[in-house]
């Protein structure tokens, strides 16, 4: 019943919308020049079709449920004054824009297009450059930001913002982005049902995504690749994360993912290639690996400590330079049937499942953890030899942190 | 001396020792090469290869060099040349033919390979010039056990434990003491510590080169610190050249002094 209301109530809107809506022309020769002048002169749930040119405007507050839509990307220049683009109206669209020269400042975080207390926003095919804050979300709820290009050039992280920023917004879809350059790529705060799709997140100074203190998101296919400090993933709950790639993030305080405080969260199908740390976790529970594959990372995960009834199933570690790395003794954590290019057992039933069990803690790696200075034994003779002791009778590491049935094959 | 010299390679060349050292480094690279063909990650497996089996090998010919052209030897004693050209020549013939095999050996397949157009080009440039140090500074290590030992085995023996303990016991011996001393700051220790192992200084010189140095965290940005700026890389030029100098000096000074 309430769907059948809600379908003739759209259905409504969109009589009422094309009974109503004109289409209000800008352009540099037109009667109505500024877009401010065209917001102006539009009524509820008109069209303003913004012509090819360059509009040196800033602070453009549209209070008026209003499409804005650019016509071969049309340029508005913010000249370095401050926010451009204000939305605190519902159901507004803003499409084919080219927004460039944002303000910077260091007591309000100007933003090339800001969303206030709004619902049912459309913002799409936007291009951003020389931006402070790129597309910020703030309280507004039930929209959509897709395929927008956002290309920064920060250099220095306190005077930078970030690309995408979502501040207590819900049921938002972030889709087909590209976002480069700027501090944090897309940023979550408080943000819950939020869905992360197709999304291009690289070259940031920080993170590529970071959020905190927000629940049932879902991310899939996206791309992190080379950001200062990977992704940030912190105090969330039930959070999914399938099909994302995480790339060279590499540097000595960088991670593919960082996992902090986040629990029953579902990992699947990501790879993590190439990065420094491929997973740190810490304080993380009852999370579920699946069908990930972490390759030639310097550590494929790292594990801090309050970590329990993780699982790790399916996963391929490949060429690691450490697979695993703990930190304690203790061990609640389940790993089972992952491949593990540095297995070198044997099966004889030809089951694919090898005889006998793989250890993913190195010795090294142990040492490492208690005393830090000594990585630089890193890859010496030395430390060959009592890793392969280790690997033979292990007396330092957690007896139980084995993967008692490690594949034969790598997993597709 | 020169002359000393060019005989001690011909014969290495005719006893065709060299040939198999060149031709297994030389298969080494091909297969290397072939196996991941990127010039940049078989740098670092090459790494592995040159800091244990370079010492080794350099340590092992050299005694085995020594003892065996000991009658050419008390031959040339007996000829008016000075001792310290004599025992010299030897032993520039043998590092010599020796580092000619290991960088022609790795030089031709990864040359082969596009090295020229590679970014590792310093890397691998790096990576050989310690290799040649390693097989100066051991064969030097090598003579001078040999010239100190009429026994062979006992020659054998302790040149073989010199290696051990460069390679594997001293590793061990810094590994305890950062432990036992982890409430401590530790990062000149290891600097020096590293400092007075060439096989460790030339482990850390080539790992600081690769990326694979962002794993070495704190203690890797104190070293990358040091040794990657140009004085580090010279003092650790210095130091390699003290390695080899010092075995060189006491080789010609026990030469002067024995009675054979």
């Amino acid at each position: 019943m309430t769907n059948l209301r809600g379908t003739l109530g759209a259905l409504f809107l969109f009589i009422t919308y094309f009974l109503s809506a004109n289409t209000i022309t800008v352009c540099a020769s037109c009667e109505v020049k500024t877009i401010k002048k065209g917001i102006l002169i539009a009524s509820d749930f008109d069209t303003l079709l913004i012509k090819e040119g360059t509009y040196k405007e800033f602070n453009i507050l549209v209070n008026k449920p209003l499409t804005l839509l650019g016509e071969n990307f049309p340029v508005i220049d913010g000249e370095e004054q401050g926010e451009i683009i204000r939305i605190a109206s519902d159901n507004v669209t803003i499409d084919g824009l080219f927004i460039i020269n944002v303000g910077t400042s260091y007591t309000s975080d100007y933003a090339a297009i800001r969303v206030v207390k709004s619902e049912n926003f459309l913002i799409q095919n936007v291009v951003l450059e020389k931006l402070f804050f790129g597309i910020y979300l703030e309280k507004s709820n039930n929209g959509k930001v897709y395929h927008n290009k956002i290309i920064g050039d920060a250099v220095d992280e306190y005077n930078s913002g970030n690309g995408i920023q979502l501040w207590y917004s819900k049921n938002v879809e972030v889709d087909r982005n590209i976002v480069q350059g700027v501090r944090d790529g897309i940023y979550l705060e408080f943000s819950d049902n939020i869905t992360i799709n197709n999304n291009q997140s690289t070259d940031n100074l920080r993170y590529g995504l970071h959020f905190m203190f927000s629940n049932d998101d879902v991310y899939t296919n996206n791309t992190f690749e080379n950001n200062g400090a990977g992704v940030a993933v912190m105090f969330s709950k039930r959070i999914k994360m399938h099909n994302n790639v995480f790339r060279k993030n590499w540097g000595t305080a960088a991670f593919g993912m960082l996992l902090k405080e986040i629990n029953d969260a579902e990992i699947s199908d990501n790879t993590f290639e190439e990065n420094t740390i491929g997973i740190n976790i810490e304080g993380s529970n009852r999370i579920v690996y699946k069908n990930n594959s972490f390759i030639k990372n310097g550590w494929a995960v790292k594990v801090l400590g309050a970590c329990y009834t993780n699982t790790f199933t399916n996963n391929n570690f490949l060429h690691n330079s450490f697979d695993i790395s703990y930190n304690s003794k203790m061990n609640d954590n389940v790993f089972d049937q992952n491949y593990w290019s540095d297995y070198t057992g044997y099966d004889l039933d030809k089951n694919g499942i090898g005889d006998v069990p793989y250890r993913p803690v190195k010795l090294f790696s142990y040492i490492v953890n208690r005393t830090p200075e000594t990585i630089v034994l890193l890859r010496s003779l030395f430390m060959d030899i009592i890793d392969f002791s280790e690997k033979v009778s292990p007396v330092f590491t957690p007896d139980n942190l084995l993967d008692a049935n490690p594949l034969m094959k790598r997993m597709k | 001396m020169l002359k000393i010299l060019k005989y001690s390679f011909y014969d290495l060349m005719r006893s065709r020792w060299s040939y198999v050292y060149f031709l297994f480094y030389l298969a080494l690279g091909f297969v290397l090469l072939f196996l991941n063909n990127d010039v940049s990650k078989a740098v670092i497996t090459l790494m592995n290869v040159i800091i244990v089996l370079v010492p080794l090998i350099g340590t092992i010919f050299g005694v085995m060099y020594y003892y065996n052209s000991k009658e050419f030897t008390e031959l040339l004693l007996a000829q008016p040349i000075k001792r310290s050209s004599i025992f010299l020549g030897q032993y520039f013939g043998v590092a010599g033919s020796l580092t000619l095999s290991l960088v022609l050996g790795l030089g031709i397949p990864f040359v082969l390979y596009g090295l020229l157009k590679s970014d590792a080009i310093f890397d691998f440039t790096l990576l050989l010039v310690t290799g040649a140090f390693l097989t100066m500074i051991f064969t030097g290590l090598a003579f001078n056990i040999a010239l100190s030992n009429e026994n062979k085995i006992k020659g054998f023996g302790y040149a073989v434990l010199v290696w051990l303990f460069l390679a594997v016991v001293y590793d061990g011996l810094f590994l305890m003491s950062l432990i036992i001393f982890e409430e401590y700051p530790l990062d000149g220790f290891s600097l020096a510590a590293t400092m007075f192992n060439p096989i460790d200084l030339s482990r850390t010189l080539i790992l600081l080169k690769l990326d694979i140095s962002a794993l070495l965290g704190y203690t890797g940005a104190v070293f990358k610190q040091f040794f990657g700026t140009n004085s580090g890389l010279i003092i650790s030029i210095l130091m390699l050249s003290l390695w080899t100098v010092l075995p060189i000096w006491r080789l010609t000074f026990m030469a002067k002094r024995k009675d054979f």
